[in-house]
């Protein structure tokens, strides 16, 4: 039990990081990755509404659409989950705290469409732990406290990619970079070898 | 007859070129940078991005006048799920190694978002042949550019041309991610350095022919009222 609970954090957080191995939130590690502070804020909603997601669709997936069967709709209404959970998150910060809906309410709308929250709830649909989290003896299978576990080290995952390259880009700006290979190109090859340094915990 | 072609044709070098989804814009790098480990598997998830972005453009522009603006958002998302749901259906059926080697990319067409943004820039303001045309030609010039990158990551990371060995050599750099992010990074840095250069070209050519016929009337001018008397 312990070491599945270990495993599945090392494996959400490094060996098979969102963005760097599994190339999911691409969109929003690109866009807003130019200062720390605006990563780390927009890191925070992402791993928030990826647990959110999770306890609503994995428990709708699992006692609501298969006893159904309807699974074939999941596409549409894990969409739409998560677009209203968005919507939702947005209007209770708006209300709980105007200063952080002012430093995070921009990045809130975007997340709808990262694609990180689909990819978590779509991941998590399987019936074995170990077909997601490489290492795990196989036979023990997924709930909802798996699948809530997973869901929040790999937000924290993304976070830490998000911020490591928020530094990395703050740095960037500052050197000189051939024309052609201003903005996303140099971007793209810093990432690359923030991946190859994430890669070796997979060799572990 | 002449006019429209021009439209529908600059329609196309726009989604093709000047607005190329993966190059120019970077739009859609989860799946760009995710199925690009051989070329077959990219240009499998070009194309159904290429049909899920022009039925979802036709349905989008048909339904433009129907759909209130405050709710657009969610109707277009809908509109997408469903079209990504009927691929994933046929896909299945009658590609099912496409289909499983995929995986979780499929669904994600859902969040692609050139699709989304096509819609909202394109379709929900533009006429139904109009938006079909921008959907074939984003989708064929988004397909193009995951093809070359599929291409390059699949010949360098294991010697072969579609599956087909023609060398004998593999750099396991170029198979996992980070050969993905360098390649697309290098790819996107060519590809500016070249429309750049095109561009500056034809500026220059234009500037030349500007400038010859200076002393008489510009032969622009002329040309154009001569086509409007067509």
């Amino acid at each position: 039990m312990a070491a599945t609970i270990f495993l599945i954090i090392i494996s959400a957080v490094f060996s098979q990081n969102f963005i760097l191995v599994k190339f999911l939130g691409i969109c929003p590690f690109l866009g807003v990755s130019k200062k720390t502070n605006s990563a780390l804020s927009m890191g925070i909603a992402v791993t928030l509404v990826m647990i959110l997601a999770t306890l609503v669709t994995y428990p709708l997936y699992t006692y609501i659409m298969v006893p159904l069967g309807i699974e074939y709709l999941e596409i549409i209404f894990f969409i739409f989950v998560i677009a209203a959970l968005v919507q939702m998150l947005e209007k209770i910060i708006e209300k709980l705290s105007p200063a952080l809906y002012r430093s995070m309410g921009i990045y809130l709308p975007l997340i709808t469409t990262n694609c990180a929250i689909l990819g978590v709830a779509e991941l998590l649909l399987v019936n074995d732990v170990s077909e997601i989290v490489s290492g795990v003896a196989e036979g023990i299978s997924m709930n909802l406290g798996f699948a809530l576990l997973y869901a929040l080290f790999a937000g924290i995952g993304f976070t830490v990619a998000m911020v490591l390259m928020g530094g990395v880009r703050e740095k960037l700006e500052k050197l000189p970079v051939a024309k052609c290979m201003k903005g996303f190109p140099i971007t793209m090859v810093a990432a690359s070898f923030m991946a190859m340094a994430f890669y070796v915990f997979s060799l572990l | 007859m002449n006019g429209k072609i021009k439209h529908y044709g600059k329609i196309a070098y726009d989604g093709l070129i000047t607005n190329n989804a993966t190059f120019k814009l970077v739009l859609g790098t989860c799946a760009t940078l995710g199925m690009s480990t051989s070329a077959v598997n990219s240009f499998g998830m070009g194309l159904s991005v290429t049909v899920v972005l022009l039925l979802s453009n036709v349905i989008i522009s048909l339904l433009r006048k129907v759909i209130p603006n405050t709710v657009r958002i969610p109707a277009f998302v809908v509109i997408i799920a469903t079209m990504v749901t009927l691929l994933r259906m046929v896909l299945e059926k009658y590609i099912p190694d496409l289909y499983d080697s995929m995986g979780v990319f499929l669904p994600l067409i859902v969040v692609n978002c050139v699709i989304l943004g096509r819609a909202e820039a394109f379709a929900s303001k533009q006429p139904v042949l109009d938006s079909a045309i921008d959907g074939i030609f984003t989708g064929l010039g988004l397909t193009c550019a995951l093809t070359v990158i599929g291409i390059i990551r699949e010949f360098l990371g294991s010697g072969s041309f579609f599956g087909i060995q023609v060398m004998d050599f593999k750099i396991g750099f170029f198979t996992n991610s980070a050969g993905a992010f360098f390649v697309y990074g290098i790819c996107i840095a060519l590809f500016v350095l070249i429309t750049d250069q095109a561009d500056k070209a034809r500026r220059a050519k234009q500037a030349r022919l500007l400038r010859v016929p200076a002393g008489d009337q510009p032969l622009p001018a002329v040309e154009s009222s001569a086509e409007e008397v067509k």
